[in-house]
Formats: structure tokens, sequence, C-alpha cells
């Protein structure tokens, strides 16, 4: 039985990352359906980090970025964090509203097309997470940020700061029409759920 | 030559005049800037949760707690030769970065952190003299130790000194 993240192995590591490549893969999908535009998506790079190598790897404790939370309970408890750097962010939601005049400019509705792509990542993670395990998750409406980076990432590490010090951290990248982008995602479970999803995908000691 | 000597989540450190103490994007944690006007000698804390005690880590990070943090701070700059009965405080931090709807015992975690710390700083009879607290955006701390400024920046608003 699991009792931190520190004590997962490779062969954890290995399923993590599966989740990690299929729930990229269901986002993508999505997001296409939802842009109506071929979206092309990179191997999603799964890693196991600690909090300060985390923030860093995401431009730094004060880079301003977009954060959108998403609580999930049920069967698995824990929190998923979509992440992108501010300019990546609205670049992006210029091509969902198809709008690239005031690129630059923050409106209500630019903030809620954000918190609607978090929520679509977030969704198709968890949604490879439920159909893998078989586990009943339910999801919470998603909750939108724009701030320091490392302040954002606080919100979630201090909710599973007694667990461990380290996240699973997923950096993917993706290209709408000649576009690339670049976002995180950022998940915690409680090390129960963690063990449990362990022990469902036939991982258990 | 002043350095800047970054303190980490969960981290706390000690110096001198003329380095300056640094902690970035403070969220709902709280930074805890201690200053001997003596010796010019200061402290900052960066802590995450407000008591040790509620959590079961097999071996806690005493600096990730504020009723640990604090103690062990006042500790250090002792040894580094400041007077204990002689500290002044000033905190920063302690935000609601998410509007969530939910009144989940971490919903408020930034206001428990703020009460918790000037409840262990009262009982060590230090006197907060300033605080940037609450709201709800991130903040980074720059200890200035010649008189123990707090500059206070964040993204939206203009940066302060307290």
């Amino acid at each position: 039985m699991i009792k931190n993240y520190e004590e997962l192995d490779d062969r954890h590591i290995d399923v993590l990352r599966e989740i990690g490549n299929i729930g990229a893969g269901n986002a993508a999908s999505s997001l296409a359906t939802m842009l109506d535009e071929r979206i092309d998506i990179g191997l999603p790079i799964v890693q196991i980090s600690d909090f300060n190598d985390a923030i860093h790897a995401m431009g730094g404790a004060e880079t301003m970025t977009a954060g959108v939370l998403i609580n999930y309970s049920g069967e698995a408890n824990g929190m998923i964090m979509f992440l992108i750097e501010i300019g990546e962010a609205k670049k992006l939601v210029s091509h969902m509203l198809k709008d690239f005049d005031n690129i630059d400019e923050m409106t209500d509705l630019k903030l809620s097309a954000i918190k609607e792509m978090g929520n679509i990542l977030g969704s198709s993670y968890l949604g490879s997470i439920a159909t893998l395990t078989g586990l009943d998750i339910h999801l919470s409406i998603p909750y939108v940020s724009i701030d320091m980076a490392g302040a954002l990432m606080s919100v979630p590490i201090i909710e599973f700061g007694a667990v461990g010090d380290k996240v699973m951290f997923i950096e993917e990248s993706f290209m709408v029409e000649e576009t690339h982008f670049k976002s995180n995602v950022v998940m915690f479970a409680e090390i129960d759920t963690l063990a449990l999803i362990m022990e469902r995908l036939g991982l258990n000691q | 030559m002043s350095r800047s000597i970054v303190v980490g989540i969960s981290d706390l450190a000690v110096a001198r005049n003329p380095d300056i103490l640094v902690t970035y994007a403070l969220g709902s944690c709280v930074g805890i800037c201690l200053f001997c006007e003596q010796t010019n000698i200061g402290g900052l804390a960066h802590i995450m949760l407000p008591r040790s005690s509620q959590f079961s880590e097999k071996t806690p990070n005493r600096m990730k707690y504020a009723d640990t943090a604090i103690p062990d701070l006042v500790k250090k700059m002792q040894v580094h030769g400041a007077n204990p009965n002689r500290l002044t405080a000033k905190i920063a931090g302690g935000a609601k970065m998410f509007e969530t709807q939910g009144d989940g015992p971490l919903s408020s975690i930034g206001d428990r952190n703020v009460d918790s710390v000037k409840s262990i700083l009262s009982l060590l009879r230090i006197p907060v003299l300033v605080e940037d607290t609450r709201k709800n955006y991130g903040r980074t701390i720059y200890f200035h130790l010649d008189h123990g400024r707090m500059e206070v920046r964040s993204l939206q608003n203009e940066r302060k000194t307290l």
C-alpha cells in the first residue's frame, strides 16, 4: 500500500503517465469539437516532481498565469488544476472565440472561455481515470483566477501539503492551426485515492 | 555587497543587513518577517498551514506550520545574536486565491493561517507592527534589513513598503 508520493516506483509512474496520455487524447478531441478546428497534440510529459520544481517548470513563481481549479470527490478525492501562462491563454481564447482583435484585453467572456478550457482538460483527465478504474468520480464546477503561478499552485499544495511534497505534473503541448500552445495540468490526489487507483489497475503489492 | 536570500515554501532563513530576505508568490501561505532593531538581524518564514498538531506526518517538516516555524525562527535569530525580547513582526499573505463556493475546512485556509500566526506571535509577545493580509491576490515579500522594511509586490497593485 502506498503511503505517500515518495513511495511511487517506476511502474506506478508509468501508470500515471498512461493515464496522462489517455486524458490528453480525450482532451484534444473535446477541444477540437469545441473549436471546430483540427488540433494536433504532442505526447504529454508526465512527471512526479517537488512543489518548487513544478513551479519552476511553469516559468517561475511570479509568472502571471491563468489557473482553473476543479475539486473532485466520490470514490476518488483530490483537486486538478489547469495552468496556462497569461500570454498563451490570451492567444488561445482568441482562437476559441474567433476574435483576433484586442488579443491583449481580458474580458469576462475571455475569462469564462479560459474557465471552460480548464474544465474540458480537467474533466478529460478525470474521465480517463474514471473509465480505466471504474471509480465513481464527481467534479465541482471550475473556479478561475489570474495571478502569480506560485500563489495559484499554493492552493492545492496547501490542501495536500500534509501528504508529502510531491505533485503529478503534466506538461502538454498542442497546435491549433499553425499556432503552438503549452499548458500544464497539476493533479493532486488524496493518498488513499492514489492507492485505490493503483489497486484497480492491478498494481497492488 | 548585499545578497538576496530566497526563502521557499515551508522554509525559513535568518540574515543581517545589508542582505535581503525574499519569498515569492505567497497565496494562502503567510510570510512572517521578524526584525531585531538592536542588531539589524531579520528572519523570514514562509508557512503553509496553521498548526502541526492537525496533521499526522511521520516526520513533520517544522517549517511548514505556523506553530513550529515561528518559535524555530526566533531561536535561530537568537543563535545569530538577535535579542529575542526585542523582536517586532510584519506579516503578509493569507489570501483566498479562488472564489470557491463551498465552505469546506480549507476554503478559509488563508484566514486561518493569518489568525494562527497572530496568536502565536502574541503568545511569544512579539508585536505585529503592520500586516498586508487576506484579500484575493498573490504577494511577494522583499524584507530589507536596514530598518526592517517589508516591501510587498503583487501583479495588480502598486508595490508598497510597510
